[in-house]
């Protein structure tokens, strides 16, 4: 009787692949990554692949990877996601904002797969968060522009007005009006996070209007190359366009999300995966600045020196008081500076951007 | 020497039976060709695309979720194609349609309304898609203007209001900011055949409408009206049938249907309002339309087959690293050919000296 | 440079890829044939131009690959309508979801990469004069090319003799065969055309306005194109005029917001689509002036009966 349990029992899991040649390929740790656009972007999805490649360089042996691009953030990326998790895969990243609903759903499904968003705010036992803290990097970068702009205009090429991108403007404009504070600023909202026409369209028209240094927080290179061919000087987004602006770009944005990567697959590895959120910054490496370039020296240090200040924490871009567009001073809610819960949400100009703020 | 083609005095039906299929195995070879030259086992890759998601319960049930919104809107399509009333602009009609029910749920998320919500929301997203069809309706039968270029600019237009919509006034509050509305309440939201699964309601109102199709072209007097009207013209203003009202009849029932997909799409899968609700659905029904052969059966199996194609095709980027872009490139082949193929089933090619 | 100058050339890099694929298509559906598949043959022309004046180094060597690229795209569906009498609609929409495809594919392993972009001409005096300067004597050869061509398409369908028949295969086409005219080979021809300017239009995208590829670089433009053919009630002194139209919409809409100004940017992006609309139905009221009709036969499947 009990002989025929075992081999029933046995015969199940063979027919279910749990044991035989299948569960010795599992001890491979399966982990997923969503992409929304193609690998070669050159901007977002990019910089995530480069994450990927690290983590299939540190922990190659123990790990297989595999991608999705180009996944729409519609319906469909539900399917891709729960496609990812039903095949074996134990960590899943979905590396874009529009799946943070998606996530949530499957991760309800399959409480024992690891869920990782990215610039979300929705969290489950098995979902956590991650983003960089891209507006430390903005800081720095205005006061860069603010040295380097001869007409004291910047143009900024947003994509929408979400809090993430606004608090990029914000904090570009406080650390340029450390240096000059009758910085001003255009600011173009082209309505997407990657239309190259557009945002070299969105380039020229700035440039045209008067600025001479074009920030962006959208991900294609174009606005660099033109800045490039009209001699005027821009910053790089998501990763370093250097490339593309050889002689206009000044530094870049670049998203290091590798080593984030091999830490949570580590955790996972060693079964210490807890849900968090993770928004790390210039200390931690989140986010790296790209070389300083087609700059004076003293400029240079300057950049160096506000890295290192945000780095340490001695400097914060969001030191109180700020000041927004209506010229209330906003409550300062972290003590010295504005609190994590003020910049994940905020949805206002500081004073010195002329533009009404899109949607007030 | 040269080809010429003549017309067949009669429809010939082994052609029409022959085609799908010699259009089917055409395709295949020319997919076989295509995977070979990027470097993957070809049967492996057709294995993945069109058998293994019929083996599994939940992409059968992806498969119908999918098929759903493309069959819905098909359905309508295909009476405007059969009275040669070319509506493009389906994918416009769908995103009025999910607006105009989304405008109800918005309005009492959060409040304690009964379920009359959802029914209510079906209806209103029904009568957007129609309004918004009425728009080239009336250009075409008032003022003579091409429906597909007035169909086709209106898909923008809804698509840039839809936009502003979520992004400006219907914006969830407590969304940092993020262009999507509050998620729908329950009451609102399309209930689920199957637990844990994403099959819906929606599924049965298409294979409801699919019976509603056939009824109407094959025993009803209009259904006869519009099969003459787009087939033989002239014998139909002879009959007094009058094409411009039935213009506006097949807009507004197609623009009703592909309402009626984006609110079900939007209270079901979806969840809330947001910009990319749709991956194109209203282009790839004119799809399903032509490879159903404008027939409703034909439209439900052209519809899961294409969706199967999808869910296949996401699969084949998984397991075998196949680009998305190949489904494409596979759906416009498949197409081809059986538009090429049909054009058998009225003309005979002959070698002419 | 002035603000004025500045937008003036913004517009005219704009609007030349709408005014290549529009010239083009307007050919066509002189001939009576409506060829929905611009987008697809433009994306096609994107791809491959790219990759051809990658791998070459030559914008020349990728301009003709974009071309041929459009050519071969439109080839397809001339077979198709032309030689088996497929409706036109359908083989237009299949023939941009393939392109859209076979671009991706195409494409793929070119992503961030960069070329150099085209030259711009670079004449002693004249390039230098203060505004006309660069406007008129320092485009790249597109632009040049742009508006030789929808010239020269002038002249060919009013001066000339195929340009007459070509009008009347668009409008009658069983007279035409009746009175010998190869109807179907006028046509395929047109369809080439259309194709090999669709091509190229897409082509400039990558060679000359933003120096790589991207999949789905064209965004639409060639949906637009096929607005501008009715836009320009099939004339091509109007497809001039509303090619750059459409191009100043654009660019302004983004000076205005950098400007300061409050619309909301989604109402600004509709109204090239809402002027269509208004432009068709204004356009079909007039039926009665032959002028602005649309070629009768547009659409309809013709099959020469013997």
């Amino acid at each position: 009787m009990r002989k025929n349990i075992i081999v029933a029992v046995a015969a199940a899991a063979l027919a279910t692949g749990a044991i035989g040649p299948g569960a010795y390929a599992q001890s491979k740790l399966k982990v997923g990554f969503v992409y929304l656009g193609p690998v070669g972007d050159f901007g977002w999805t990019y910089q995530h692949e480069v994450g990927r490649q690290h983590v299939v360089k540190e922990l190659g042996s123990k790990v297989e990877t595999t991608y999705l691009e180009n996944v729409n953030e519609g319906p469909d990326s539900e399917r891709a996601i729960e496609q990812l998790a039903r095949s074996g895969h134990k960590l899943i990243f979905t590396t874009s904002f529009g799946y943070m609903d998606p996530t949530i759903k499957v991760a309800k499904k399959y409480p024992n797969v690891f869920f990782e968003h990215n610039t979300g705010y929705k969290r489950d036992k098995n979902v956590a968060t991650y983003s960089a803290r891209f507006y430390e990097g903005r800081h720095v970068q205005g006061r860069i522009a603010a040295k380097m702009s001869k007409s004291g205009v910047l143009g900024y090429i947003g994509s929408f007005p979400i809090p993430e991108v606004v608090s990029g403007i914000n904090s570009t404009i406080l650390g340029a009006q450390s240096v000059n504070p009758d910085i001003k600023v255009k600011i173009i909202w082209v309505n997407s996070w990657f239309d190259p026409g557009k945002e070299a369209d969105a380039a020229k028209a700035l440039l045209d209007q008067g600025a001479d240094v074009i920030m962006q927080h959208t991900d294609s290179p174009a606005a660099m190359q033109i800045a490039e061919a009209r001699h005027a000087h821009a910053f790089g987004q998501d990763s370093d366009m250097i490339k593309f602006g050889p002689q206009a770009q000044l530094t870049a944005i670049v998203n290091n999300w590798g080593p984030y990567y091999v830490e949570r697959v580590q955790a996972v590895l060693d079964n210490k995966w807890t849900s968090g959120d993770v928004w790390g910054g210039l200390k931690s490496k989140m986010l790296l600045m790209a070389p300083y370039t087609n700059m004076p020296d003293d400029v240079k240090k300057l950049a160096m020196e506000t890295e290192a200040a945000i780095a340490d924490g001695t400097l914060h871009p969001f030191k109180c008081p700020v000041v927004d567009q209506e010229g209330k001073t906003v409550e300062c809610k972290g003590g010295t500076h504005l609190d994590d819960g003020q910049i994940l949400g905020m949805n206002f100009y500081v004073k010195g951007i002329d533009d009404k703020f899109p949607g007030k | 020497m040269r080809l010429v083609l003549e017309r067949r005095a009669e429809r010939s039906t082994v052609a029409a039976i022959a085609s799908p299929l010699i259009a089917i195995a055409l395709t295949l070879v020319t997919m076989t060709l295509l995977f070979t030259l990027l470097g993957k086992n070809p049967f492996a890759a057709l294995w993945v695309y069109f058998i293994d998601p019929l083996t599994d319960a939940y992409s059968l049930q992806e498969i119908a979720v999918k098929a759903t919104p493309l069959v819905m809107i098909a359905l309508g399509l295909s009476l405007c194609y059969l009275a040669n009333v070319w509506n493009i602009g389906a994918e416009g009609q769908f995103l009025i349609g999910a607006v105009a029910g989304s405008w109800l749920a918005v309005k009492t998320n959060g409040t304690d309304a009964g379920h009359w919500v959802l029914p209510a929301m079906l209806v209103l997203g029904a009568l957007g898609g129609a309004l918004y069809a009425l728009v080239p309706a009336i250009c075409k039968v008032k003022f003579g203007a091409s429906e597909i270029l007035t169909s086709l600019m209106l898909v923008y237009v809804a698509d840039f209001f839809l936009d502003y919509l979520v992004r400006g006034p219907w914006r969830d509050p407590k969304g940092y900011n993020f262009p999507t509305t509050p998620d729908f309440d329950p009451v609102a939201t399309v209930p689920v055949l199957i637990e844990g699964s994403r099959l819906h309601a929606g599924a049965l109102i298409a294979l409801i409408l699919v019976i509603a199709a056939m009824i109407l072209l094959g025993r009803t007097i209009k259904g006869f009206e519009i099969k003459v009207v787009g087939s033989a013209p002239r014998a139909a203003r002879f009959a007094g049938f009058n094409a411009d009202q039935l213009t506006i009849l097949t807009f507004l029932i197609s623009g009703a249907l592909a309402g009626l997909a984006g609110i079900i799409e939007v209270a079901g899968p979806v969840g809330n309002l947001r910009p990319n609700i749709s991956p194109g659905y209203g282009f790839t029904a004119i799809i399903v339309a032509f490879l159903g052969r404008l027939n409703p059966v034909g439209i439900l199996i052209a519809g899961l087959f294409l969706a199967l194609t999808f869910i296949g095709g996401e699969q084949a980027q998984i397991s075998m690293r196949i680009p998305l872009d190949l489904t494409k490139v596979f759906q416009g082949i498949l197409l081809f050919y059986v538009l090429a193929c049909d054009s058998l089933v009225l003309y005979r090619i002959r070698l002419m000296p | 440079m002035g603000l004025a100058e500045a937008i003036i050339l913004a517009v005219l890099a704009a609007s030349t890829p709408l005014l290549l694929a529009a010239s083009g298509e307007l050919v066509v559906e002189r001939a009576g044939v409506l060829n929905l598949g611009v987008e697809g043959m433009m994306i096609m022309g994107a791809a491959c131009a790219f990759a051809g004046a990658y791998l070459t180094g030559s914008t020349l060597v990728g301009a003709l690959c974009g071309i041929a690229a459009g050519a071969a795209l439109s080839a397809i569906f001339a077979l198709l309508t032309l030689g088996l009498a497929v409706n036109q609609v359908a083989t237009g929409l299949a023939l941009t979801i393939l392109g859209i495809g076979l671009s991706g594919l195409i494409g793929a392993g070119f992503v961030g990469e960069k070329i150099v972009p085209a030259p711009q001409l670079q004449l002693p005096v004249l390039s230098d004069l203060p505004f006309i300067g660069r406007i008129l004597f320092g485009q790249d050869a597109f632009v040049y090319l742009s508006l030789a061509l929808i010239a020269g398409i002038w002249w060919f369908i009013y001066r000339t003799r195929w340009g007459l028949v070509l009008r009347a295969v668009g409008d009658n086409p069983a007279s035409a065969h009746a009175l010998g005219y190869p109807v179907l080979t006028i046509r395929t021809f047109a369809v080439l055309f259309g194709g090999a300017c669709a091509g190229l239009g897409g082509a400039y995208l990558p060679l000359a306005y933003t120096p790589f590829f991207i999949p789905g670089m064209t965004a639409g433009r060639g949906w637009i194109a096929l607005a501008l053919v009715v836009f320009a009630s099939w004339l091509p002194g109007r497809l001039v005029a509303g090619a750059y139209l459409f191009g100043a919409v654009t660019i302004l809409q983004l000076h205005a917001q950098g400007a300061g100004f409050g619309i909301p940017s989604q109402l600004m992006s509709s109204l090239p689509y809402l002027a269509t609309i208004v432009v068709l139905v204004v356009i079909s009221r007039a039926r009665g002036t032959a002028r602005s009709a649309a070629p009768a036969s547009l659409g309809l499947v013709f099959v020469p009966d013997r």
